[in-house]
């Protein structure tokens, strides 16, 4: 068999040091399983930024790897919410694992349809179809409110064990545990989906979609599936925040919270997958203290930080991390090898 | 029927002169300003403070309004958003979301989180009838206004040496300094009076809409169906647009209460989908 052409080999050559796993990566996520034994008293915290973290995530793979921008993420959230707070209370489905992933399907569904509305349009109009898909779905159950309990909220959720084993207790020991596990899982999945020629060719697409669809890429295909990917993902985190919190309200479709959302990402830094998680935690944290001094005037503390991110410059703010990251490349043991090999070898470039 | 045809063309009426500072900056400007409705909100509470709690008449707090808006609008153009222009869309929007949330909860602060209303005068209330008609002396006044500021705006932008810098600004800014037009003077001239037509729009409107803290993330949909759906290369788009979408809100929830603001979104994602550029457009913009 004749090998492959060059331009195969290098591309193949170049996903294979994507995907390699970085030592701080391992760090982190040891660290954060390790929160489960050495952080007790913080597992509510923690669950929230588990699912808020996925939540990015998920809008990082629209945002950070397609270029889409959305106002209205919340709809996906919103959906996964109420479907898996609805399974509950009706008693259709009790296991919450199968729960969720039948919430993560209602949400990629309705991912899929939405999907072609951001295909087409500038910046301007996408922004304002998802904005306006958000606030149809929250009118939507404002209105049935004998389905989604309306304003009150929907009360009288009960969720039972998880694997019929682990029952969810108000400390949040295994809400976050259950948490982390899927955020985890699905992280992985993210990684792999990124760091695969799908990924690549979605990069490409963010790049210049013209050009993409002249080398061959169909540029709608790769954006309605990653759309629907990432409502998926969204339709999770909010059908994780319904079992761990046992209730969901008009809450979870509102504006508020897409920007909130678009805030999370922003702090971590876009298009690394780890920018939602990292974002999450700052966020978090960030909540917690300033919503102590004034709760009632915390979104003027969101709106400051967007406007001097905005201001200062992202790809300055991103730049603090510089030292540690040069740290981080001298650490990474993997480059180390390769340099060895190639420079014994023949001179290959990445 | 026709009273609601009445009150569906001061409303969209109103609209056009809350949202026609926007269809400048977005259209000519190509900016995403969210943060719009922000001015029409601080208009909208400076004729509150000038006419409930000083005093002062109703027709001369119109004007106040209009000019401290301009300059509010005038100085954060030179401060602010002078830097963001030449930033990513993705930027701009975040920027302008920030200073939503920031002067919502600001004015929440400082005048509380209640709904405020303007004491109009005893000339203004009321409605009388004409053939069967009832028409709202208010209404009445907001159509003649507004009406005046179209015709006025219309002329300015096709008729005069200003209106023809802005333009040649737009098409082309390099080629516009070149021909020593200040381009950036003319910018933040434009912005000035955009959020000083937003400003007196929600003088206006404060009577109509309602007006609370949340006044800008409220119309902030309104204001974007507005401008999309009319199209930003002319003025007279987004005029009809605001005219269809009055008389279709006003309509709307008069004919068919339980559906509320549901069908004005679904029009508006369809018209999106369906003409990307807007309903009025005639040649594709950028």
């Amino acid at each position: 068999m004749a090998p492959p052409p060059v331009a195969v080999r290098t591309a193949t050559e170049w996903l294979a040091a994507r995907a390699h796993w970085h030592p701080l990566e391992i760090v982190f996520w040891l660290a954060a399983f390790a929160a489960i034994y050495l952080l007790p008293a913080r597992h509510l915290i923690l669950t929230e930024i588990a699912w808020l973290g996925l939540f990015a995530l998920s809008l990082d793979l629209i945002l950070g790897y397609a270029g889409i921008i959305s106002l209205g993420h919340a709809a996906f959230f919103g959906i996964g919410a109420y479907t898996a707070a609805l399974l509950a209370k009706h008693e259709i489905i009790n296991e919450p694992v199968i729960a969720l992933l039948v919430s993560g399907i209602a949400a990629m569904a309705f991912g899929f349809v939405t999907s072609f509305l951001v295909l087409r349009g500038s910046d301007l109009t996408r922004l304002m179809v998802t904005l306006g898909v958000a606030l149809l779905l929250r009118e939507l159950a404002n209105r049935y409110g004998w389905l989604t309990g309306g304003a009150d909220g929907l009360q009288g959720v009960s969720i039972k064990p998880v694997l019929g084993m682990f029952r969810f207790d108000m400390f949040g020991h295994t809400g976050y545990t259950y948490c982390l596990t899927v955020l985890f899982v699905l992280f992985l999945i993210a990684r792999r989906l990124v760091n695969s020629p799908f990924g690549l060719s979605l990069l490409s697409v963010k790049g210049n979609p013209l050009r993409s669809s002249a080398i061959g890429i169909s540029v709608d295909a790769r954006l309605i599936a990653i759309y629907t990917v990432a409502a998926g993902y969204a339709g999770i985190a909010g059908a994780l925040l319904a079992q761990t919190t046992a209730f969901a309200s008009l809450e979870v479709f509102s504006f508020y919270r897409s920007a909130d959302l678009l805030l999370v990402l922003i702090i971590g830094g876009i298009g690394y997958l780890y920018g939602g998680l990292i974002g999450a935690i700052i966020f978090k944290f960030m909540q917690d203290y300033l919503s102590a001094l004034t709760p009632q005037y915390w979104p003027f503390w969101v709106g400051l930080v967007l406007v001097l991110i905005v201001l200062v410059g992202r790809d300055r703010i991103t730049s603090w991390t510089a030292p540690i990251r040069q740290i981080a490349a001298r650490l990474n043991w993997r480059a180390l090898v390769r340099r060895a090999g190639a420079s014994s070898s023949e001179g290959r470039r990445r | 029927m026709l009273t609601i045809l009445f009150d569906g063309i001061a409303y969209g009426m109103l609209l056009f002169v809350l949202a026609s500072g926007l269809a400048v900056t977005l259209g000519l400007m190509n900016f995403i300003n969210l943060a719009h409705g922000s001015f029409a909100m601080a208009g909208g509470y400076i004729t509150v403070v000038l006419v409930n709690r000083l005093g002062v008449p109703f027709f001369a707090s119109l004007p106040i309004a209009f000019l401290a808006s301009a300059v509010i609008g005038f100085v954060f153009e030179r401060t602010l958003y002078v830097h963001v222009y030449r930033k990513s869309h993705l930027d701009q929007v975040l920027f302008t979301i920030g200073l939503v949330f920031m002067s919502v909860t600001a004015v929440d602060y400082v005048m509380g989180s209640g709904q405020v209303f303007v004491q109009v005068p005893r000339l203004l209330q009321g409605r009388f009838d004409i053939s069967g008609i009832g028409i709202g002396r208010y209404r009445l006044l907001i159509i003649v206004i507004c009406g005046l500021l179209t015709v006025a705006l219309q002329v300015t932008l096709a008729n005069t040496r200003f209106g023809s810098r802005l333009r040649a600004a737009v098409d082309d800014s390099r080629v516009a300094r070149g021909l020593g037009i200040n381009v950036n003077w003319v910018f933040a001239l434009t912005f000035a009076f955009g959020s000083g037509l937003a400003g007196l729009g929600g003088a206006l409107g404060a009577e109509i809409l309602g007006l609370d803290p949340t006044f800008p993330l409220k119309f902030m949909i309104y204001f974007l169906i507005v401008v999309a759906v009319g199209g930003t290369s002319s003025i007279t788009g987004p005029f009809l647009a605001s005219l269809l979408l009055g008389i279709s809100d006003v309509a709307g929830k008069y004919y068919v209460p339980t559906l509320g603001a549901f069908v004005i979104y679904t029009v508006m994602i369809v018209v999106l989908i369906w003409r990307p550029q807007g309903l009025f457009t005639r040649a594709a913009s950028r």
